[in-house]
């Protein structure tokens, strides 16, 4: 499997799932682990592209596919990720535990929807859960992106 | 949370699946896993094997088949969703898609995993079963065509065997109106109750333990809904009123 770009092994024990492979194995503790039940959109990584929960795979079911992880939005000392600026500009994010999920969920939401309604940004962060910041400031960091994405 | 220890099949081939299924014992299928993983972690379902299905290529497609559609084992419910043969052919199966869970939940969902699963509350099964629908059981034993009113047997059981993978499901081509509304207490939450329509035909989900067909003109007849802190029997019963009214106005 190849993550942020990097080829790495195959997990061996099939229980181990994603989200743990991930932190524990590859030490990608970006990736948060909320919930354990796909309900909480802390574990949100790329697969093959598209956000899926990383909880709620097995490591062994990645085997060929390609993952990015939150660490591979920005190279450290580089300049950030347009949806991690975004954020940043528009304080969307207090604690910060919720806040890969969102940024994973929204780089391939802008993807597909470089300029979204409101609405729209309201259904692609709906699986995403905020406890801090009422997600106002979410909502306006997207379509921050959105600007951000579209100039860069 | 960890799932308990389990034996991990891949097969490579619908045959070496059914196989597996048919040799192992409490081996359960693993598609989408955006139910059962779930259930492995709380430790709900401690099967001792897993034979994950997301490898057999022939699964993933959406194609034309005896006047319908008919949607492989494996293909995502997000690829349903935008699917042009549905939306043309089977235009309720797009709009019930949008009422399963969350979008990235949808992006490894499947179809047939949801019809698997038989979860009282569930879209797709409801919308199976108004549409008058079947689903393909394989197994070592043959093949069996079920349709959707024999299918569903109570909460989280249909008449699958054991040993029987479901292939896929079929959906006949549908003409006249079609529309589908449900209550949740949160956007993407398990309905407290739903209704489905498609054109003279109704169902409801999410007020017995699996999806009905109901009279138009009196749906909440022999409905005895249960009761939960969150949603009386009464109120899903009012639910079910003003749904359906919605819906027969599509």
């Amino acid at each position: 499997m190849i993550v942020n770009g990097i080829e790495r092994p195959e997990a061996s024990d099939p229980r181990r799932l994603l989200s743990d492979y991930l932190r524990h194995d590859l030490g990608l503790t970006g990736t948060h682990v909320g919930c354990e039940h796909g309900v909480c959109g802390c574990c949100t990584i790329l697969f093959d592209g598209r956000p899926v929960r990383s909880c709620l795979l097995l490591a062994v079911q990645a085997r060929g596919h390609e993952l990015a992880t939150v660490e591979g939005l920005a190279q450290p000392e580089a300049p950030m990720h347009p949806v991690q600026q975004a954020f940043k500009e528009c304080h969307g994010l207090q604690c910060g535990f919720c806040t890969p999920g969102f940024l994973m969920a929204t780089v391939a939401f802008l993807r597909e929807f470089p300029d979204p309604s409101d609405a729209e940004i309201a259904d692609a962060i709906a699986g995403n859960l905020c406890r801090c910041t009422g997600y106002a400031n979410i909502r306006r960091s997207v379509r921050r992106a959105a600007e951000l994405s579209r100039q860069a | 949370m960890k799932p308990p220890v389990f034996e991990y099949h891949a097969p490579a081939s619908v045959g070496e699946a059914i196989s597996l299924l048919g040799s192992l014992a409490e081996a359960k299928v693993l598609a989408g896993g955006q139910s059962l993983v779930p259930l492995l972690n709380f430790r709900l379902a401690r099967p001792a094997h897993l034979v994950d299905i997301n490898r057999l290529a022939e699964l993933t497609k959406i194609y034309e088949r005896d006047g319908g559609v008919a949607v492989g084992a494996v293909v995502r419910q997000a690829e349903a969703e935008v699917d042009p043969l549905l939306r043309e052919r089977c235009p309720l199966l797009p709009l019930a898609l949008r009422l399963v869970a969350h979008p990235v939940i949808r992006n490894r969902g499947t179809v047939c995993g949801s019809l698997a699963h038989a979860d009282p509350a569930s879209e797709l099964c409801a919308a199976l079963l108004v549409l008058d629908g079947r689903v393909t059981a394989r197994s070592q034993r043959g093949e069996r065509v079920i349709a959707a009113v024999d299918f569903f047997r109570g909460t989280m059981d249909s008449v699958l065997e054991p040993d029987e993978l479901l292939t896929e499901a079929w959906f006949p081509t549908t003409a006249g109106p079609v529309a589908i509304a449900e209550e949740a207490r949160r956007h993407g939450d398990f309905a407290l109750a739903g209704a489905a329509r498609a054109g003279d035909r109704l169902a409801l989900f999410g007020v017995a333990t699996r999806p009905l067909l109901a009279d138009p003109a009196d749906p909440t007849r022999g409905l005895e809904p249960s009761s939960e802190p969150e949603c009386s029997p009464d109120f899903r019963l009012h639910l079910v009123k003003v749904l359906v009214e919605r819906v027969m106005q599509a």
